[in-house]
This record gives C-alpha cells, sequence and structure tokens, in this order.
C-alpha cells in the first residue's frame, strides 16, 4: 500500500514541479517526408559541428502538416516538397509570419520498368494515355499505347494519393493534380513499388530518383521526352541543366523571418546553404547548382520575404526561372 | 446385451474418438498459425537484424549513414513516455475500477459509464491522439511533449486497466469481503487490507497487456507530433545538485521505437532494412521483458496470499 501513496504523491509532484520548458538554443524542424532525408543529414552535421549547443529536431508530419505548424509560430523551418499555397500563405499572414522560401534540392521523378522490359522511352502524351483517370478499367495492355509495345498486360504502380510525389506526377502528366486512375497498386512505402516492378516484366511505376538509384539492378529507368522533344534518362547533369522535364522538382525549405533573428537558426540556414549540395548528393539527391545555395542567402541579407510561385502549383520550372523571379508574401 | 447392441455402441465410441482426434488436430493447427507466423517473422528479423544488434547500435542517435544510425533516443524516448504513462494510468485506473466494483450505486448513470469504459478499449488509437492533440498539447499547453506522450498512451490504456481491476476485484471470494466487514472493518480498510492487495495479481495483468500495447503505438504518438529525427536526450532527471530531482525531460521532444522503426523502412538504401529489423527485435524484446517481469511478480504476489 505504501509503494501506492508513493505513487500518488509522485504525481502530484509532477503537476507542482512542471514548469516550461526553458528556451535552449533549439531549431525545430517539421514537413515533408520527401525533404527530411536531406534536412535530417543536415542537421546531423550542424549539430556535430556546434558540438551539441545547439539542438536540432526534425519531424515528418507531411508538407500541408508542416505549413500548419509553421503558420502556427510552432516551428521555425518548413521542409516541403512544393510551394507553399494560398491557403497557406493567407494563414501565416493572419498569424503575422513572414517567411523566406529558399529551394534545398531537386527531386526527379523516375519513371521505372522492369529491366526485361522493351520499352526505352516515353512522351508525357504516353504517359497521361496510362494514368489518366479516364483509362481505368479501359487502358489495360500495352499495345494500347502503342502498337510496338507488344500485348502484355499493363501492371503500373506509384504512391498512395497522400503523397507530394502523386501530387506532383498528376499535375505535370495528367494536368490536373490528384487526378489519376485509382485502378493500380498504390503504396506509401516506395520499397514496396520498387519490389513490384521488379518482379513483373510487364510492370510501369514512379517514384523519387532516390529509390531509383538505390536499385538501379532491378530497374530499369524511362527516358521521358521533354518539351523541346528529347527523350532525356533522369541524371544528376539532366536535371541541373533542365533537361529532364517535366518531372524534376525543386524542393524547399521555409524559414520563419522571426526565428531567424535568433543566432542558432541562422547559423543552421548559413550551414544548410554552405553544405546542402553535398549532403543533398549524398542522400541520393539531386543538388542545385552553387548559386542557388548563395542567392538564398543573399534573399536573407536583402530582406527578400515571401514566396516566389504566388500561391500556385507549377509544373517544370527551371531553378534558373526560380532565382530570377521577385519574391512576395 | 446382445453381440449387436455391442458392435453399435463400439461404433458410436469410435466415431465419437474420432472426432475428438480431429478437433485437437485442428486446434493445434490453429494454435500453430499464430505461433509459426510469429516464429517466422521473429526469426527474418533477427536473420536481417544480427549485425546491427552491437553495443553502439543503442548508444547511437538516427543517422544518415546506415552503419552508424542507432536507436538511443528512440529507446530512452519509449522508456520514458512508458514512464509517464504507468505513472497516469496506473492509480487512476486502480482507483477508477475500484469506485465502480465497490463504492458505486447501481443505477442508470454507473450502467452507462461502465458500456462506456468497455466500449472505449476499442476505440481506435489515432482518436486518442486527436483527443490528446486539442487537449493536452494545445489546451493544457503540454506541447509536443514527452509528457502529452505519456499522458495520451494513459488514455488509451486506461479502460484495460479499469476492466482488469474489476475483473480482479469480482474473482475475490465473497467470504473475504463478508468476513471483513463482519469484523467491522469500514469499506475503505476492506479495499485497502484485503481487495487491493489480493487482486493485485489480476491487476498486474491488465496493466502489462496494456502498457504491452503502448509501447508499439505510433498513431497517437504521430498525431500529437513526435519527431523523427533527434540527436539529444531528454535532460536527466536525477541532478547533482538540490533538489536532485528534475522534471524538464517530461517537456522534452522525443521520438519512439515504433515511428524510428517506420522511418527505417521507408528508406531507399537496403542497409537501413537491417536496422529496422534490428530495432523490430529489440521492440519486442522490450514488450516480452515487459510480460516476464510481470509474470514474475505476478507469481510472487500470488505466493503470499493464503485465503
Amino acid at each position: 500500500m505504501r509503494s501506492m501513496n508513493k505513487t500518488i504523491i509522485a504525481s502530484a509532484c509532477f503537476a507542482l514541479l512542471a514548469t516550461a520548458a526553458h528556451a535552449q538554443s533549439m531549431v525545430k524542424v517539421d514537413g515533408s517526408s520527401t525533404v527530411f532525408p536531406v534536412t535530417e543529414a543536415v542537421a546531423e552535421d550542424f549539430q556535430k559541428s556546434t558540438k551539441g549547443a545547439v539542438k536540432v529536431t526534425v519531424g515528418i508530419s507531411g508538407t500541408g502538416g508542416g505549413f500548419k505548424k509553421f503558420c502556427r509560430g510552432e516551428i521555425d523551418v518548413a521542409n516541403a516538397s512544393r510551394p507553399i499555397l494560398k491557403k497557406e500563405m493567407d494563414d501565416c499572414a493572419k498569424a503575422g509570419i513572414k517567411y523566406y522560401e529558399m529551394p534545398v534540392a531537386f527531386d526527379a521523378l523516375t519513371v521505372v520498368v522492369n529491366p526485361k522490359s522493351k520499352i526505352t522511352q516515353l512522351t508525357v502524351a504516353q504517359l497521361k494515355a496510362m494514368w489518366e483517370p479516364g483509362a481505368q478499367g479501359k487502358v489495360a495492355t500495352w499495345n494500347q499505347i502503342d502498337p510496338s509495345f507488344g500485348d502484355g498486360k499493363l501492371k503500373l504502380f506509384g504512391p498512395g494519393s497522400d503523397s507530394g510525389t502523386f501530387d506532383y506526377f498528376t499535375e505535370a502528366v495528367n494536368g490536373k493534380s490528384k487526378a489519376s486512375r485509382g485502378d493500380y497498386t498504390a503504396s506509401e512505402d516506395d520499397n514496396v513499388l520498387v519490389q513490384g516492378v521488379s518482379r513483373d516484366v510487364n510492370a510501369l511505376g514512379y517514384f523519387g530518383y532516390a529509390y531509383y538509384v538505390e536499385n538501379k539492378n532491378k530497374l530499369k529507368a524511362v527516358a521521358v521526352v521533354n518539351s523541346k522533344g528529347k527523350a532525356v534518362l533522369p541524371s544528376e547533369q539532366s536535371v541541373i541543366d533542365g533537361s529532364y522535364n517535366p518531372l524534376a522538382r525543386p524542393i524547399f525549405i521555409y524559414v520563419n523571418e522571426k526565428s531567424l533573428e535568433r543566432a542558432e537558426i541562422r547559423q543552421f540556414v548559413e550551414f544548410y546553404m554552405k553544405n546542402g549540395a553535398k549532403l543533398a548528393s549524398e542522400v541520393k539527391y539531386v543538388p542545385l547548382p552553387a548559386k542557388a545555395y548563395t542567392s538564398n542567402l543573399e534573399h536573407v541579407a536583402k530582406k527578400k520575404i515571401g514566396t516566389v510561385f504566388g500561391g500556385e502549383a507549377e509544373v517544370g520550372v527551371t531553378i534558373e526561372e526560380l532565382i530570377a523571379r521577385e519574391a512576395k508574401l | 446385451m446382445d453381440k449387436k447392441d455391442l458392435e453399435l455402441v463400439r461404433g458410436v465410441i469410435k466415431t465419437n474418438r474420432r472426432l475428438d482426434v480431429i478437433f485437437a488436430a485442428a486446434g493445434f493447427l490453429a494454435l500453430m498459425i499464430g505461433v509459426l507466423a510469429f516464429i517466422t517473422l521473429f526469426a527474418q528479423m533477427i536473420a536481417t537484424g544480427w549485425e546491427r544488434l552491437n553495443p553502439e547500435f543503442f548508444t547511437s542517435f538516427p543517422s544518415r549513414r546506415a552503419a552508424n544510425a542507432g536507436i538511443l533516443s528512440a529507446w530512452v524516448g519509449s522508456l520514458s513516455v512508458m514512464t509517464v504513462t504507468a505513472i497516469s494510468a496506473i492509480p487512476v485506473g486502480i482507483a477508477a475500477g475500484v469506485y465502480l466494483e465497490e463504492y458505486a450505486p447501481r443505477n442508470l448513470l454507473t450502467d452507462l459509464i461502465e458500456i462506456n469504459v468497455s466500449n472505449l478499449a476499442g476505440v481506435p488509437s489515432i482518436v486518442y491522439g486527436l483527443l490528446a492533440l486539442g487537449v493536452f498539447v494545445y489546451a493544457f499547453g503540454f506541447g509536443q511533449s514527452i509528457l502529452s506522450a505519456g499522458l495520451t498512451l494513459g488514455l488509451l490504456i486506461l479502460p484495460v486497466v479499469i476492466v482488469s481491476t474489476r475483473e480482479a476485484l469480482r474473482a475475490i471470494p465473497v467470504h473475504i469481503r463478508e468476513g471483513a466487514y463482519g469484523v467491522g472493518a469500514t469499506r475503505w480498510q476492506v479495499v485497502r487490507d484485503h481487495l487491493v492487495p489480493y487482486s493485485t495479481p489480476g491487476i498486474m495483468t491488465g496493466v502489462i497487456i496494456g502498457m504491452s500495447r503502448a509501447i508499439g503505438e505510433t498513431a497517437p504518438i504521430i498525431t500529437i507530433g513526435a519527431l523523427t529525427f533527434i540527436a539529444f536526450l531528454p535532460p536527466t532527471p536525477i541532478t547533482g545538485e538540490a533538489p536532485y530531482i528534475n522534471f524538464d525531460w517530461l517537456w522534452s521532444g522525443f521520438t519512439v521505437m515504433p515511428i524510428q522503426m517506420f522511418n527505417w523502412t521507408s528508406r531507399p538504401e537496403e542497409a537501413f532494412q537491417q536496422n529496422a529489423a534490428a530495432a523490430g527485435f529489440i521492440l519486442v524484446f522490450m514488450t516480452l521483458m515487459m510480460n516476464a517481469v510481470a509474470i514474475w511478480l505476478r507469481y510472487r504476489l500470488r505466493k503470499s496470499i493464503s485465503w
């Protein structure tokens, strides 16, 4: 019985002694799972470089979830796999939160087939014929796309509808975000998609570049015909020079302007921009050209706050265009 | 009895024996489905993760390099959250169970409460997460902390603790109660000196079942904002200077084992699958150890009870 009394007293003590956490040197990041590996790598090295004096936490609550927290002022930095949307801009404006938009790397969506497949290149129109909502239940064999593709049964693999990759692919290929046929094998775990495509000669799937790079021996990337009519395979080179389009997209971090007044946030962002390129390629993402990182820091120096997208999702913008544009809140 | 009848009887016996064997076989098969599935999973986890099970795995923070990544922040986080869960849910659950069983008047209101408590045990855990996000994280201002997570999981297992407390109290022979009241004990004295001590083994079982469920929960913890990358530990609860006890750890950010595992399984690099398997093995091991401690405690406590 005595032990139970102790427990009760201990619980009471919790209530009494519980005081608000001391504000330590802490950098709070949350948001997209696509951006996570890059920010995690930066956080790991940054924390080491400060010898633990600054603590960094990174959560995964999705791009949308991250912006919600960001616009409530709960976090300092938001990871985002797409630009901030109108609704989120309004939320931030209402809370008086101003921010810097910083592209940090490219994510190249890669269309893959089985290594035994004869397919080597596809046009966006052909991809659309496979993936558009109208294809559901109708387009079932490869020769419906092109008679030369043979009569194999078309087996499609792709991410589920909660993923930013899905949003971007549908926008780029079908012309409308989230518009896709539903009768394909969907999984939020890209490794499941890798397994699926590697086991079926007639399979086709799409996911982030990193998953393709790690599984090159099991998959074959498909060259996608770009806006200039050239079939281009995804690679660091083709993504950086902008020839791999429209399936390459920049990913971002958004930094709270108020937080940047704190020394540790400033250090973190500077560290991110200095080491971002190296760390991004280490986690198999395509880094931006060096001037993109320096221009991010210039924006901070010149107080160029806001987004260059105006709350709209866009497809196929090059990094040069982004740097040249004028930001607004 | 002539020979014909005897044949008939033997026939019936034979059929029944056969049925007996068939049922035993079916039962054994049913049992094996569960056991073999578990053994296969467990063996596969050990086979995949074995290489990673070295001391560094327990003392390293997560990292982008699979070989350097460890579960230090995850297991400390899980342990801290479970501590808060136990401290909050056990006393409240037992008190509620004792009240419902021994004190509460029988009327419509208590009936309603009873039905709800039983139903709460089946509510999906994400619902608790959403409730906790509104109540603990925002309304009470506990933030995305170990305290919030522990209380959330405490709520989650509360129904289990209440129900098992009541079951355990009901299993106490009625003459114990009658005897105690007979010699003039008050209700509180009966509860304190007889009912709670005698029902402790049963309550323990419920508590452990609840805690084992809680340690593997991911959904409510993610909802209230657990982190995925965290490379520091909460402040230590014991300090070198007065008052020697420090509660700052309750306010710290955290991650837990299942979240760390999930993050690793979704990585593109194959090497992270090993880490995930190793972490899975540790999580199962932690659950088994909790059960083992419960069984041992129950055995010890049962021995000391004599009616």
